[in-house]
């Protein structure tokens, strides 16, 4: 018997057949799965969960929609991300805003069904929103960004018209309707899993994925991995391309490292800023500076010393901007120091008029109330790694002013208390980065007086009435740069806190394409696409 | 068999005090440590408020002794708690992790006396040969290597370099599907269901973390083997048998092995339970989902109910441990539970 391709083929299909109880994935269903590898651990399927850690967000992301969404556009890079200031439709086909602005009256797609088949209604929406606002804690608070604090702002008109009513108008009302909190939940089949006394269905949606997103999770094994599979009947935009995702956690770095170079998964996604200058000339590596986050030095002014405004400028002034930029990050991300110094846009973060300069650095050291220096506490977190070797190069170049410095190293549970809700570290480092893209958005959280992220306890009146009047006024208003600019001024003046650099996201990729960046830092998997590696 | 009956009831009922010593301890240990899980678990952007919210919804604004009622109130009706982080009832975690680690730790240790004790004893014969040389170099080499290092370096020549061993992805690749539950052992449940290629992805995967672990773990066996050998070939009852003409393999394995085996399986016991807590970091590099990282990522994040159901957990591992331990020296030892209790 001659053995010709066609019958070697089918030989081996019945073959194959008869092995099925071998519970191996065929080749055929390899191809089209993307394999994602992520170095943290996805702790519920349920964004408003309490607990529910940042790296589960994605599942919001992935598996369910909002109302809307915002476009992509192509950074100068060639690489693709977000795009704060276009915002289209996901599960609304349109909306209109009165005029007053006090209220957002939005369409559904009629299309639009769940990934049991069940239609989208507004009444889901309003079911969806008021969990978001009812729950507590992370989704409620950042639910009131967006000035969506109470039930009765939303409202079912009917099965298509779901109307949104506001205190004041916002322009960060329809963004926040964009972050991954206000995501969409099939209602009818929640409160079949609903309680009297868990009456939002938290047990069941942190287990089940109830979306009409355009993937579900198929399979989730805590601590391992998820598996996604794409949901063909989505309309929240474009089909995607990949049939089947497996998000796999892969905690050592240098692990993560080998698999991706050996092209065994497709993407690395959030790997360190060394392992990304490494492989940036072997692999695609993706880099992108994270949207309104800053790493910061700050120094806290319930300490006396850096009451002094002279000690925060020649600490500005003494700190080796470039050897931080390099040693902490790499180079990824972007500097933000040696600016012109002129205020004339309203971009953020932007760079500030200090550089390394030893000399100004004494002068102002010698015109302030500690000529001859002080001791003081660096804090930084165990588990960021880039504050420990920015705090060894801080420490060196802060000795020349006479200030001695003794790096304390804080736990990560402990680093959040300590830092930010009890305010109680002199002189430390902070990362926030704001989801929504403004300048007044990052003055809210950090330089208001009070606010979580505000750990250097900066009490400015003039600061705080001027955020509290452009938070939610639009940016083409004409009133707006000029106050914002105004606020720029005062804060670098100031100094709170010194911007060191921007940070980057790092993502490396082997074998698939159209990665896009997002404010969330998550893995957005609807876009991407297999290649030929 | 009586009297080894009631030594046994013994050691049970010695555990007790231990065991409720350990749950206070771990509810005060855990409270002591510093960290607020309400400001870690209130999320990204939190206020004043909606950290309150988070303390209320964890129980955590209760008084401490009324905590720990309702903690002894749930252990008394088998429920550790629930864990925060993992939202699921910390016994299905440690359910699903404990067999992981059991299954990697278990397959090190028996590689590891496989290699050692074999080890041991030709250098304990040949005191000063090349073989006791080759002993040394192991054992010197096994405990400064690092676990993560020899981890990385293995992974590094065998699945970067050569591309022989699978990708280090924990303990299936994920072309394969787990087999159904029955012990939570892989190889055992592979084995049960019929389904050879699972079990040969699964032994696949265990090769490089357990030969990592075998090697720092061969160390004190082969140690404690060569020792234990020495001290018995040279001790009366040998020169006796000698002398009495006994032939060499009696006098080896019938007399001196046995009587070396007691500190061996000793040190077996300790190995164990060290290893079994402290392979974090293998863990990590192979990504492998045990015990140690959950207990790890749990301490991080001050999730008290996962702490304290990882400690309760290995307070009663160590006892089932040393019970076990006490039985095997009866076997090798006739003289216990008569006279030793």
């Amino acid at each position: 018997m001659s053995i010709s391709r066609r019958t070697f083929l089918a030989a081996s299909a019945a073959v194959a057949g008869s092995v099925s109880f071998a519970r191996v994935l065929s080749a055929q269903a390899a191809a089209d799965t993307l394999v994602v590898a992520y170095n943290q651990t996805i702790n519920s399927l349920d964004l408003h969960r309490t607990g529910t850690n940042r790296a589960s967000y994605q599942i919001a992301v992935n598996c369910y929609d909002r109302l809307v969404t915002f476009g992509t556009k192509t950074l100068p890079d060639g690489s693709l991300s977000y795009d704060y200031s276009s915002i289209e439709p996901e599960l609304a086909e349109s909306w209109t805003i009165s005029d007053d602005g006090l209220v957002i009256t939005f369409k559904l797609k009629p299309g639009a069904t769940f990934q049991d088949g069940s239609k989208v209604t507004a009444h889901d929406v309003k079911w969806s929103f008021d969990r978001a606002v009812t729950v507590g804690g992370f989704p409620s608070t950042q639910m009131r960004a967006g000035g969506l604090v109470r039930p009765d702002q939303f409202e079912a008109v009917d099965d298509q018209t779901f109307i949104v009513k506001l205190d004041r108008p916002s322009k960060l009302s329809l963004p926040d309707l964009a972050v991954p909190v206000p995501f969409i939940i099939n209602s009818t089949l929640a409160r079949e899993h609903a309680t009297d006394e868990d009456p939002w269905a938290m047990e069941y949606l942190h287990q089940n994925t109830i979306g009409s997103g355009a993937y579900k999770v198929v399979r989730w094994d805590p601590g391992q991995q998820v598996v996604y599979e794409r949901f063909d009947g989505w309309v929240g935009g474009p089909l995607p391309a990949v049939r089947r995702v497996i998000m796999r956690e892969v905690p050592s770095a240098a692990t993560q490292r080998a698999l991706i170079e050996r092209g065994d998964i497709h993407m690395a996604f959030d790997i360190p800023d060394k392992d990304a200058s490494e492989l940036a000339d072997r692999l695609s590596v993706h880099s992108t500076p994270i949207e309104n986050c800053i790493h910061c030095l700050c120094m806290n002014s319930n300490f006396e010393p850096f009451q002094d405004p002279e000690v925060r400028k020649a600490v500005a002034y003494a700190v080796p901007y470039e050897a931080i930029f390099q040693a902490a990050a790499y180079g990824r991300g972007a500097p933000l120091w040696g600016g012109t110094g002129e205020i004339d846009d309203i971009e953020w973060p932007r760079k500030t008029p200090y550089a390394t300069d030893i000399a100004k650095a004494k002068e102002h050291m010698a015109k302030s109330k500690y000529p001859d220096g002080f001791d003081t506490t660096l804090s930084i977190a165990t588990d960021l790694g880039w504050m420990e070797p920015a705090a060894i190069l801080v420490q060196e170049a802060v000795k020349e002013l006479g200030i001695t410095t003794t790096i304390e190293k804080i736990p990560g549970a402990n680093w959040r208390t300590a830092s930010l809700v009890e305010k109680s570290l002199p002189f430390h480092f902070e990362n926030f980065g704001g989801w929504l893209n403004t300048p007044d958005y990052y003055f809210f959280w950090a330089y208001q007086k009070d606010r979580l992220f505000n750990s250097s306890n900066y009490v400015n009146e003039e600061v705080h009435e001027l955020t509290e009047e452009t938070l939610h006024m639009p940016m083409d208003d004409p009133e707006y740069a000029g106050k914002i600019q105004r606020m720029f001024e005062i804060v670098l003046d100031d100094l709170p806190r010194i911007p060191l650099y921007q940070p980057a996201l790092n993502v490396a990729v082997n074998g698939a394409a159209d990665y896009q960046f997002w404010f969330h830092r998550m893995p957005d998997i609807r876009t991407l696409k297999t290649v030929e590696s | 068999m009586g009297a080894r009956g009631g030594a046994i009831l013994m050691r049970i009922a010695q555990a007790i005090p231990v065991i409720v010593g350990v749950i206070v301890i771990s509810f005060v240990l855990t409270r002591a440590l510093p960290g607020d899980p309400a400001a870690q678990f209130a999320g990204l952007t939190a206020t004043p408020e909606s950290i309150e919210q988070t303390r209320v919804k964890l129980g955590l604004d209760k008084p401490l002794p009324e905590q720990f009622l309702l903690y002894v109130g749930q252990l008394l009706r088998g429920d550790l708690g629930q864990s925060i982080s993992t939202g699921r009832p910390v016994i299905q975690e440690l359910g699903a992790r404990l067999p992981a680690s059991l299954e990697l730790t278990l397959t090190a240790l028996i590689l590891a006396c496989a290699i050692a004790i074999p080890l041991g004893v030709l250098a304990a014969t040949r005191p000063g040969s090349w073989i006791d040389q080759l002993c040394r170099l192991l054992v010197t080499a096994g405990v400064s290597l690092p676990t993560f290092f020899t981890g990385i370096v293995l992974i590094y020549v065998f699945y970067y370099l050569l591309g022989i061993a699978p990708s280090p992805l924990g303990r299936l690749d994920f072309l394969y599907l787990d087999p159904p539950h029955v012990t939570g052992f892989f190889l055992i449940d592979a084995a049960i269901a019929g389904d050879w290629a699972t079990w040969r992805g699964a032994a696949a995967q265990l090769v490089l973390p357990a030969t990592t672990l075998a090697l720092f773990t061969l160390a004190p066996i082969a140690r404690m083997t060569r020792a234990a050998m020495l001290s018995a070939l040279s001790a009366d009852f040998i020169r006796t048998a000698r002398a009495a003409g006994l032939d060499s393999g009696k006098v080896l394995y019938g007399y001196a092995f046995r009587n070396a085996l007691l500190p061996v399986v000793t040190t077996l016991g300790m190995v164990f339970s060290f290893v079994l807590g402290a392979n974090v970091l293998v863990e990590k590099v192979f990504a492998w989902p045990g015990i140690g990282s959950y207990a790890v990522e749990a301490l991080v994040v001050s999730d008290y109910a996962a702490v304290q159901g990882f400690v309760l957990a290995m307070a009663l591992l160590f006892v089932t441990l040393n019970l076990v331990i006490d039985l095997a020296y009866s076997l090798i030892d006739p003289r216990f539970g008569t006279s030793s209790k």
